[in-house]
């Protein structure tokens, strides 16, 4: 990459903008570069659990994240790479009556969409997991379908599958600014930084007990050399897919996104011979926890209230609290010891649904952000999708309902079941 | 030779391994870690960072400048220690929501 033009700037090398970009190409649209301001798996798509779920309260959740599965299913065949993808199942498990309530509504709009989801009396969830204490459990919910990847294959399948069809991928590559003309954006100023420019904002926060450290200083944690490459590239389209990063990109082009960035902690043990079979969600307290395919118990749960602003950095509050929670859930589990602790951004929207498609005012610009700490497993589907709007111009009726312009026209969205 | 030269032992990564994961565009740190899984394991990283660190700046000549993130705790901690903190430092989301849950019925 030396300048030049490309029909399609991605601007996010992260899940979501690699399976666009490997749609594009598959498609016949090869002229694609995806840049980033980091390594792969760096931002939130390295840094999540990995699930995989079509358990959702709302009917568009449900359809779309069946085809994902069903993607998953197939991606180790078609993309040559093992993601260690595992269908045990999503387990929901709720303690307040009021929870319950919404789960069994939940259910039976997923039964009606096709799903295996039934529900289980606090008895009837030790069938399934028998090392869980039902203590206090008021109902649970059942998916067979649903499932888990390891994330960091599943990044580098799709960008190796773009590159062999022709996509660049630039990292360690950061957006400064827009040429703009008309309404359009005619071109992306870049600078091209090095791999220590970024690991400050993700070091461990020091205060515990007095709740999350001070906010970053942004300053202090980016450091771009004076003599640093500067490019411009001219494009046809830009797709804005950066995650938490997404509201200042977009604030370069004088728009507003209602965006906020929210961090989520998540560990990972020492390995255990396999015992569980499903994805564990508490959706009362945010807890959830899984076995990896290399035996690790893999969990999170939300911690309030967290830092502002982008914030990668572990905090000793949120291990105290996911332990007392997971072993309530699992007493069994006591001495089994954490190895690691790690944090990534939610990218968190208003109504608890994304922003995708055009925007108003800003003709080839496509947004594809806010997906909720579900941004992984949308990924698969929403790429599909993404490509064929960039390709055909044709909005469908999703990307007008999900469209930016709804918090201008006061038109919000709802969706009961995110974990944290 | 080198399929037979462990970096990390927890983790049962290879020279070998290193050095093609470097060949195939790894030029640091952090991605060596994440694509090879060296530093994952029990140790997280004490023994093998330093080794992967100078096998990666012999093949691209440029030492990292920085080591990988280090992840806490930085020793192996039971689940049930971390669990006995106590209100001190955690947060228990269920019982707030149960007595809010319970104010809203009476």
């Amino acid at each position: 990459m030396s300048g030049g033009r490309y029909r399609v700037v991605i601007i996010g090398a992260g899940i979501m903008g690699l399976s666009t970009a490997w749609h594009l190409a598959k498609a016949g649209i090869t002229d694609v570069l995806v840049v980033d301001r980091g390594y792969l798996c760096g931002g939130a798509s390295g840094r999540n659990g990995g699930g995989v779920r079509a358990q959702f309260s709302s009917e568009t959740n449900i359809r779309l994240m069946r085809e994902s599965i069903e993607i998953c299913r197939n991606f180790a065949a078609e993309m040559k790479i093992n993601v260690w993808f595992r269908q045990g199942g999503y387990l929901f498990l709720t303690r307040t009556k009021q929870r319950a309530r919404m789960l069994e509504a939940s259910a039976k709009l997923q039964r009606d969409c096709g799903l295996e989801t039934r529900l289980l009396s606090p008895a009837e969830l030790r069938d399934i997991v028998p090392e869980i204490d039902p203590t206090g459990v008021e109902l649970a919910s059942f998916n067979p379908g649903d499932g888990v990847v390891f994330p960091w294959p599943f990044v580098w399948g799709y960008a190796k599958a773009a590159k062999d069809r022709g996509v660049e991928i630039a990292t360690f590559t950061e957006v400064e600014g827009f040429a703009t003309k008309n309404g359009r954006i005619t071109g992306v100023r870049l600078v091209r930084t090095r791999h220590d420019a970024i690991v400050a904002e993700d070091r461990v926060e020091r205060t515990t007990a007095a709740g999350p450290g001070p906010r970053l200083d942004p300053a202090r944690t980016r450091v771009i050399p004076d003599d640093a490459e500067r490019l411009e590239v001219e494009c046809d389209t830009v797709i804005l897919c950066a995650g938490a990063w997404s509201p200042s990109i977009a604030k370069m082009l004088g728009i507003e996104l209602p965006n906020k960035p929210h961090r989520h902690e998540i560990c990972s043990t020492e390995p255990l011979k396999p015992w569980l079979g499903p994805l564990v969600a508490d959706l009362t307290d945010g807890l959830y926890f899984s076995q990896s395919m290399r035996g690790e118990i893999v969990g999170g749960i939300a911690v309030e209230p967290t830092p502002e602003g982008i914030n990668q950095r572990s905090s000793a509050q949120f291990l105290a609290t996911y332990a007392r929670s997971l072993v309530r859930a699992v007493p069994s589990l006591t001495r089994v010891k954490v190895l690691r602790q790690w944090a990534g951004c939610y990218d968190l929207t208003p109504d608890g649904n994304p922003i995708v498609g055009r925007v108003d005012g800003c003709d080839n610009l496509v947004m594809a952000c806010g997906f909720m700490g579900h941004g992984f497993m949308m990924a698969p589907v929403m790429g599909r999708l993404l490509a064929e709007h960039v390709a055909t111009e044709e909005t469908t009726e999703l990307f007008a309902r999900w469209n930016l312009r709804r918090f201008r026209e006061g038109k919000l969205l709802s969706e009961s079941m995110i974990i944290g | 030779m080198s399929a037979k030269v462990l970096l990390c032992r927890c983790e049962d990564v290879t020279l070998a391994e290193v050095e093609h994961a470097i060949e195939s565009g790894q030029h640091d740190i952090e991605s060596l870690k994440r694509f090879t899984g060296f530093g994952t394991g029990w140790c997280q990283g004490k023994q093998c960072l330093i080794a992967c660190a100078r096998v990666l700046a012999a093949r691209v000549g440029e030492l990292p400048l920085a080591p990988v993130t280090p992840r806490p705790p930085v020793h192996p901690m039971p689940l049930g220690m971390l669990a006995s903190l106590g209100d001190a430092v955690s947060v228990d989301r269920v019982a707030s929501e149960r007595a809010s849950e319970d104010e809203g019925e009476r």
